[in-house]
């Protein structure tokens, strides 16, 4: 019960570092990217700690590898994306 | 070709190929084994649409940013977040054989989730009040309320199952018709919307704060 509430807290304090980010005066992209950080952080510790990922390697590796592969997949889109917003005639 | 030899800790023993197949993948029940196949997959799903909405809002000029306090979404992560600590007593409890309490920290984290559901409402009707809809905007593009309601529905979607199944399954539970393993893998579930919540919270709400 110790660990699991360590980890509660972590998540807590984690979840509030996100808040904080979002009043930061920077870019878009820089606080994506500081979120993305602080959300994989949290999202990794619920699974270790909250889904008992962390007792069976094996099924950690096979939910990381698949899931990783789809989240990964689905990158190509950005460029276009950025095509939209950068490339187009009526781009600002 | 019915019998294999296995060598596992240095020890060749003859083992039927029927007992090769049916063996459960990485030692795991086939009823948690299939929890963590819908989980991937369904993460896989909240994975497209932050990234559908993710390729809108960098292409689209003038994103609007109509969040001006972050109150409710703040008690929202707090309510969702201490909700996947009282599941976790909950199955703790049952693992350790006392039903009432196991019962008892279930159904708290069910109240939780109902709660985090009017919390949900609340912020929708605020939105809605404000002339958000789903193809509606007053700010600009009407894809931000599109966007908006529905990775938040979507989420919220999970969360209503979440305590539907819940109770359901905390009610079986204390009759005597589930065990311990299938509490432990609503938790997961309920872990995992959790998880989403994660994501959805820096990158529909905090990203789009008014400064």
């Amino acid at each position: 019960m110790g660990k699991d509430l360590i980890v509660y807290f972590c998540l807590l304090a984690l979840a509030g570092i996100q808040f904080f980010i979002a009043y930061q005066d920077i870019s878009a992209t820089q606080m994506f990217e500081r979120m993305l950080c602080v959300a994989i952080i949290e999202a990794g510790l619920a699974l270790l700690f909250f889904m008992h990922l962390s007792e069976n390697r094996g099924l950690r590796w096979f939910v990381v590898i698949f899931t990783v592969a789809v989240i990964f997949g689905l990158q190509y889109g950005w460029t276009d994306s950025f095509r939209l917003s950068n490339g187009v005639p009526w781009a600002q | 070709m019915s019998q294999a030899d296995l060598s596992i800790h240095g020890q060749v023993s003859r083992t039927s190929a029927t007992e090769i197949m049916t063996a459960p993948a990485f030692s795991v029940p086939a009823k948690k084994m299939a929890m963590w196949l819908f989980i991937i997959a369904d993460s896989a799903t909240f994975a497209g649409c932050l990234f559908a909405y993710g390729f809108t809002r960098n292409a689209t000029p003038n994103w609007p940013r109509p969040f001006h306090g972050i109150t409710n979404v703040a008690v929202m992560t707090l309510v969702l977040l201490t909700s996947s600590l009282t599941m976790l007593i909950g199955v703790r409890s049952a693992e350790n054989g006392d039903k009432s309490k196991a019962f008892r920290w279930t159904m708290i984290t069910a109240a939780c989730g109902i709660m985090f559901a009017a919390l949900h409402l609340r912020e929708w009707m605020g939105m809605i009040g404000e002339g958000v809809t789903l193809f509606h905007n007053p700010w600009g593009t009407p894809l931000f309320g599109s966007l908006f309601f529905s990775i938040t529905g979507l989420h919220l979607l999970h969360v209503t199952g979440g305590v539907v199944a819940l109770i359901a399954v905390g009610l079986r539970y204390q009759g005597g018709r589930y065990n311990a393993d299938d509490l432990e893998i609503t938790g997961l579930y309920w872990h995992f919307v959790d998880l989403v919540w994660m994501f959805v919270v820096p990158f529909v709400y905090l990203m789009n704060l008014a400064h």
